[in-house]
Order: C-alpha cells, then structure tokens, then sequence
C-alpha cells in the first residue's frame, strides 16, 4: 500500500485493524470521534466486533472482559472520558490483563473545552486509578509514528501482560498527513495467551480466573512486587525517545507530541540566529527516558520543558535532571497553541523561564 | 461395603473451596442451584463466571468454570466483553442487590436492552452484607441497618426498588423470574427457573435474569430460621414471585 492522506483519527482506526484488533468498545466523545465511527464501518464489517457502550465505564470494563477472555481489544477516548475509565483502567493492570487505550486530549480540567492539549500527563502517567499500577504510555509527534505505535502496541501490551495507553492531543487527532501503514512491525515472540477465560474446554484441568483481588496481604504485597518487577524491565526494554538537533547544544528543550512539532520549527529559527539548540522528545511517557538526559552536556545554560499544559511533564524533568542543569518551563493552556516565535522569545529570555 | 449405592454427591460445579458464606445465609443454596444447572446442561466447560463486589466476590473460587471478578456493579459490562468474543460460550453474573441494583444499575439495564445473550443470578437481600449491614436500595420501608437506623425513611431514601418489574418492560429480555430458596417448593421453582435461564442462553435466545429473595440472617439480626420467615413474610410482599418474562413461552 503506497502513502495515504489521512485524517489522525480514522489513521488510529485503520492501524488498530492492521495491528489485528479483536474488538473495540468506547463511548462518544469529542475530539475522538472518527475513532469509532471508523471502526463501526470496518470492524462489524470483517466480522469483528465493535460495540457502542453506555459509557466510559462500561467501556472498559467491557475491554476488561474481553482482554480477558484472550481477544486484542481496544478502546479509546477523550480526557473527561479517560477519567471515568480510570477504576477499570487499575483493575486491567492489575489483573494484568493485555490491551491499547487510546486518549486524545482535550482542554480541562472538568467539560474544559474541545481544543487540543496535553493536561492529561498526569492522567496517563499516573494515573487516577488506585493503587500502583503503571501503564506503558507513548506519545508520537506524528500521524506515521501514531500508525506504527499503535499497530506494535498490541504486541507490547501482549508481551508485558499489561495495557499500553497511546496519548495524543485533538490536534494529531483532527488533522491529516500522509502515511504508510505497511511498515513492518518489530518481530515479538507471543506466547500463547493459556490464561485467558475461554472456557476449562480449552485447558482442561485448569481454571482460568482474572482477578484483581488479592485478601491476603502478604500475597498482594507480593504480587506488587512482581508489577514492580514487569515496570523495571518495561523501563530497561521500551523506553524511546528522540535526540533532535542534538549537536552541542547550549539550550536543551524536551517536549513531546504537538508541542514537539512546534519546538522544531522553532529550533530551526534559533539555529539560524547562530543559537544552539537540541531537543530531548520523549516518545515513551511511561516509562520516561531518564537517560536521555544524561547526554546533555555540563555546559549547556538550561533545559527548557514545553508543554500545552501548566506543567506536569516537568516533574519528570526535574527528575531525570536531578539538579544538574537549571531548568526553565513553558506552557499553554486549554487549547492554546503557541507560535514558534513564543518558544523562541523563550529560549532567548530563558533566565526568566527558570524554575529551578 | 460391596454394594455401596451413591445417592447424592456434592456437584462438580462447585470447587472443594470451603464457602465464605454465613452460617445460614442463602448464597450456598444459589450456587449449588447454578452448578447444578451448568452441569446438568453440560456447559461446565463452556462457562465464565464474572464475580461480582459484595458478599459473592469469592465466588471465582467457588464456581468450578474459568472466571472473571469485576469491579463493583460492572458484572454485566465485563460480561458483555466476553460474550461479544466468545459468543458460544456460556457467561453469567453472580450479583448482589447493592452491585446490581445500585452502582451497577446501568450497566444491567443496557446489557438487558442490548439482548446480550448472558445470565444475571441476582441476589436480593434488601441490604448491603459484605460493608456490614448498610441500607440497600432494595431495603424494606422501615428496615432498619446500620445507615438508617430508626428504619428505611422511604421520603428521605425511596422505596425499595423492583428490578424485576422494572426489566420486565425492556424488549430484549429473554426470561426474567423472581423465585425463593426459603422452602422445598420455592428451592424447586428457583432450581427449575436457573436452569431454564441458562437453557436460553445456550439456545441463544437473549438476556435471561434470575431475581432471588435471599436473607442475610448476621446483618438483619436474626437467627437464620426467623430470616426464612422474614424473607416470607416481609420480603415477599414487596417483591412478590414468578415469571415476569418468557419470550420462549410467548413464541410457543
């Protein structure tokens, strides 16, 4: 299949289907919609099953079910939404249970608004669920890179037993580029799914159960531990980012997804004013690419954290920094997108960026 | 010895796992009475159990089928999730009034309006067991727990609700019968109607919902005896007996 002009969202729907999406199970909502809209059309139609929930928390539960029951499922969603998914959300992860959740950010907090943004950081990373559940999350810049994500996530939640979160904002949702859908995805070995609920037929012998319960404490202490076991070889095996421009750079900026798009453009205006400057561009959220920073060199004046939104990556920049660097924050809100001309003014006046 | 003669046998529906019931209360006959009924129907095998949140939350160690355990009132939700890709298997939810009625009242109520071909064993005890005794929507007017304790105020909380009659007037309901385990000829209703709703499914003919009146002797302060009459005497009244929906009987 040669490069096709397609619109964020149905390009999500269309690589769930090349990934070998089972069944989808979500709930309107704006900016996603053309997710399921798409899926309703091609999924029913290969004899696959989509089905529109009562809502967001049914629809992840349904996933519980059938991710459960051994079938690659999916869902997908917008903020508000993504909050109310957020019980069944800690319950998969916790059963350890395979499958792709899809958020494309809108404005909040609350209804907030339509327009894209990427407040939801906390949200995907840590997640209003309780307990200590990770989800494996990633951001692409791209439509190309939201393809070939989520076509692997399917393999990735597979293999780790655990649900992958695919995080974009309204913006790479609504808008159109070209893409290739047949690029070829990392070759995984999958072992057979011989825990799901299927019925003893098909395991004789043995009872299956997803489970998230777990009374006795010294057994749930034990099976966090094993969770913390899975998240350290996550982190050691699917950690990704981008080093852009990353030349000797006296500023560094780290940013992800639309506002990474941005900072390109402005990188570009910068180096033309003869100002170095690279880009750290996150592309796992969960786990975080710590080490990237650890190739910034000492004598660089700051790293610049942009966001579209009031800064919540930048903990996870203090973090990986750990008061090597002084580090500087730039945001927008509720839909805002900045002109790279405002990252620019930024970088130039980084002094007054600094936050610590 | 030589002629030893099996009269009865604990059903292989049911694991060795001791229940975590009360002495007394009524899930034990429930469950034996669905074992049997998946047995009986041979779809042991075929069978997942979604446990639910309440006093059943064990159940996934009781039933001897693959299982699931949801989180609290979302049985029919996850049980949607299964049967949508396993459509030929068979999956049913074991349900408390305060998951089914209360938190999880949605997801049943679309589940039924879907037709998803499942079973609902609904367990009504007019009370919250498992948290210690709470006001259940199902409470009586005047039953007193520990949330309202001068009784059920129904002008500040309501009357009880009736699930039965209320899914009665959804389309897509297959079979839906209110029964009792309080006597032999109530047990022998409930055991006749559990397995006519897994019956259905298997016939693929739609949602089936079984409503049980059930005691819970520890939070209503009773000696299980005096719970079975309270159950026939309070219980009853308001939620009275019998088959509410048969589209198999309508059809024939």
């Amino acid at each position: 299949m040669a490069k096709v002009l397609m619109k964020g969202n149905e390009a999500i729907a269309l690589a769930a289907i090349k990934g070998g999406v089972d069944a989808f199970y979500g709930y309107p909502i704006t900016p996603q919609n053309e997710v399921p809209e798409y899926l309703s059309k091609h999924l029913l139609a290969n004899g696959k099953v989509f089905l529109q929930s009562e809502s967001e928390v049914s629809a992840i539960n349904m996933v519980y079910g059938a991710a459960g029951a051994g079938a690659r499922v999916m869902t997908s969603s917008s903020s508000p939404g993504i909050a109310l998914k957020q019980e069944g959300i800690s319950y998969i992860a916790a059963a350890e249970l395979p499958c792709l959740i899809v958020s494309v950010m809108r404005g909040g907090p609350g209804l907030g608004g339509i327009q894209p943004s990427q407040a939801d950081y906390y949200q995907a990373t840590r997640g209003g669920g309780n307990g200590d559940y990770s989800l494996i999350v990633y951001a692409p810049e791209t439509i190309q890179e939201v393809v070939d994500t989520i076509k692997e996530s399917f393999d990735i939640a597979d293999y780790y037993r655990n649900p992958v979160m695919v995080l974009v904002d309204g913006l790479i949702g609504q808008m159109m580029e070209s893409v290739d859908f047949d690029k070829p995805v990392k070759e995984r070995f999958l072992p057979e799914k011989d825990w799901a609920t299927n019925g003893t037929a098909n395991h004789p012998g043995r009872r299956n159960v997803a489970n998230s319960l777990q009374i006795d404490p010294k057994a749930l202490e034990e099976h966090n531990e094993h969770l913390q076991e899975k998240y350290k070889l996550i982190k050691k095996n699917e950690t990704r980012y981008e080093m852009v421009n990353f030349d000797d750079p006296e500023y560094v900026i780290v940013a992800y997804g639309t506002m990474a798009r941005i900072c390109r453009s402005a990188i570009e205006m910068l180096n033309k004013e003869g100002i170095k400057v690279g880009m750290i561009r996150p592309i796992s959220l969960f786990p975080y690419p710590e080490k990237a920073f650890d190739e910034i060199p000492k004598n660089a004046k700051g790293i610049l954290c942009a966001e579209l939104s009031m800064g919540q990556m930048l903990d996870d920049v203090l973090i990986a920094n750990n008061g090597r660097h002084k580090v500087g924050f730039f945001g927008r809100s509720g839909g805002m997108l900045p002109d790279p001309e405002e990252i620019v003014d930024a970088i130039k006046n980084f002094s007054e960026r600094v936050v610590k | 010895m030589a002629d030893t003669t099996v009269k009865y046998e604990k059903t292989k529906g049911l694991t060795d796992k001791p229940l975590s019931y009360c002495p007394g209360c009524t899930h034990g006959i429930i469950h034996k009475l669905v074992a049997e009924a998946l047995v009986d129907l041979d779809v042991l095998d075929k069978a997942i159990a979604i446990a639910s949140v309440g006093c059943s939350v064990f159940s996934y160690e009781f039933f001897n089928c693959d299982a699931q355990q949801a989180p609290h009132g979302r049985a029919c939700a996850e049980a949607t999730g299964i049967k949508r890709v396993l459509p030929d298997n068979i999956v049913f939810t074991y349900q408390g009034d305060g998951d089914l009625a209360s938190i999880g009242i949605a997801e049943t109520i679309h589940a039924a309006n879907r037709g998803e071909n499942i079973t609902v064993i609904f367990v009504n005890n007019a009370i919250y067991g498992m948290t210690g005794g709470q006001m259940a929507p199902t409470s009586l007017p005047g039953q007193k727990t520990t949330t309202s304790q001068d009784g059920r105020d129904t002008a500040w909380t309501g009357n009880p609700i009736k699930i039965s009659e209320m899914f009665a007037t959804i389309e897509s309901v297959a079979y839906l019968e209110r029964v009792s385990v309080h006597d032999p000829k109530n047990y022998l209703k409930a055991k006749k109607a559990i397995k006519k709703a897994f019956q259905y499914q298997k016939e693929k003919r739609g949602f089936s919902m079984i409503e049980i009146v059930s005691t819970c002797p520890v939070n209503w302060g009773m000696k299980p005896v005096d719970a079975m009459n309270w159950l026939k005497e309070e219980m009853i009244p308001v939620f009275p007996l019998g088959v509410f929906k048969d589209k198999g009987a309508d059809n024939e």
